[in-house]
């Protein structure tokens, strides 16, 4: 049963199926690729090359594993530009490159392929969590990890997928099972939920995906209506259900409560919400605003309707939070 | 730590947003830039760390110069700014 899973998520994903594992979530899958890599590649060296807006959990193995860290500046929308990337690459000792396939908070997309195509023989980990069924992963990985739950499917199962050839070793204490890549037992009926998740997602995701860049387009135009809006994120290369905003002199968590009250759920990727006071560094590598951020996704089944009551009720919601600062 | 005080040498206007955090002295700023003149300039002494970070968006975002960051004479980070409109 768990190798009909692996068969329909490998073929979802481009890769084969004894390339795909299943991990216990898609932060397990970035530590063990990642790890593994830099154990594969120890005698090249110990430096890693990544995006500045990778997620934290390549951030914190990297920091786990030591050695040394180059991080590729991005631009205004949180692209990195090739040319940086692989000139970071071409230097002495780099043993791993990391470069997320679109990134996590502001939906851009990474120009992974061509950065693979220019970097040799050094090894890329692509962290596919945000991206993976709702856009092709990219070409030339030697690692790529993904998130059942962010594509729909159960929390609580991740997918790490080690090209065949490439240079990986289990960075972990092994386990005498089938699967040498992973630990314990996997959790059968929910690898088997997610790759049905997948298979559905990927089969519609043609039509849902022009559906979903239409009503962002929308969505990006009319928030722009209220003053000081800055919508971050390229407009074009970007993953289709993923929009995020950010509203000046806006507390975020202010914003989550009332848009609540409105019937929207948002995330805010504001320091103000969030455990730490540390503002996001997906926004401070972009030079963008760092409160007063809303993160919108869109389900299956956003409409026309919603996106445009949604419209309809933010520009009153900013300005009774302004007006209450004194502005 | 960098000299304290006056490395972009003296403001017409500092806020003491000490304290405070994000998005309060971005909303001082916002409140106050329109008691200098134009060409005039104001600090931002605040010790939330976001504040590195939106004072110069903010400046983007309304058209303001970012002049740039030192150090009030109790090490707290000042941010620079120079009003153009």
């Amino acid at each position: 049963m768990l190798d009909n899973a692996r068969e329909v998520v490998a073929e979802c994903l481009g890769a084969r199926p004894d390339e795909v594992s299943f991990t216990a979530s898609g932060t397990e899958a970035v530590h063990r690729g990642l790890l593994g890599l830099l154990r594969g590649r120890r005698r090249a060296g110990d430096r890693l090359v990544h995006a500045a807006v990778e997620h934290s959990a390549v951030l914190h193995a990297a920091a786990w594993a030591g050695g040394e860290h180059v991080s590729v500046p991005v631009d205004r929308h949180g692209r990195v530009s090739p040319d940086d990337f692989v000139a970071a690459c071409a230097g002495p000792g780099v043993a791993v490159a990391a470069l997320q396939a679109a990134n996590h908070e502001v939906g851009t997309c990474q120009p992974v392929a061509e950065v693979a195509s220019r970097i040799g023989e050094v090894p890329l980990l692509v962290d596919a969590c945000a991206s993976a069924g709702r856009v092709p992963l990219p070409a030339g990985w030697a690692v790529a990890a993904a998130s059942a739950h962010k594509w729909g499917g159960p929390a609580g199962v991740g997918v790490l997928a080690v090209r065949k050839g490439a240079r990986w070793r289990n960075p972990f204490p092994g386990d005498d099972r089938v699967d040498e890549r992973t630990a314990g037992f996997e959790n059968v009926p929910a690898a088997l939920a997610a790759a049905a998740a997948l298979r559905a997602v990927v089969e519609e995701r043609a039509e849902v995906g022009a559906r979903q860049r239409a009503l962002l387009d929308r969505i990006r135009h009319g928030v722009q209506v209220v003053p000081d809006v800055e919508v971050v994120g390229d407009p074009e290369d970007r993953l289709p259900h993923v929009l995020t905003f950010s509203c000046l002199y806006v507390d975020g968590e202010a914003l989550v409560d009332r848009l609540a009250r409105h019937g929207f759920a948002v995330a805010s990727g504001s320091a103000c919400t969030a455990s730490s006071l540390e503002p996001s560094h997906v926004l401070t590598a972009m030079g963008a605003l760092t409160h007063g951020n809303v993160r919108l996704s869109l389900t299956r089944d956003t409409d026309e309707a919603d996106v445009e009551r949604f419209l309809e009720v933010l520009p009153g919601v900013v300005a009774g939070i302004r007006a209450e600062a004194g502005l | 730590m960098s000299e304290p005080h006056e490395g972009l040498g003296p403001v017409e206007l500092e806020l003491d947003c000490r304290g405070q955090l994000c998005p309060l002295p971005v909303i001082a700023l916002g409140r106050r830039v329109g008691e200098v003149a134009v060409g005039a300039r104001v600090a931002v002494v605040a010790d939330d760390v976001a504040a590195r970070h939106d004072v110069p968006a903010w400046c983007r975002m309304r058209g303001q110069e970012y002049v740039g960051e030192d150090v009030a004479a109790d090490g707290v980070p000042r941010y620079v700014v120079r009003r153009l409109s």
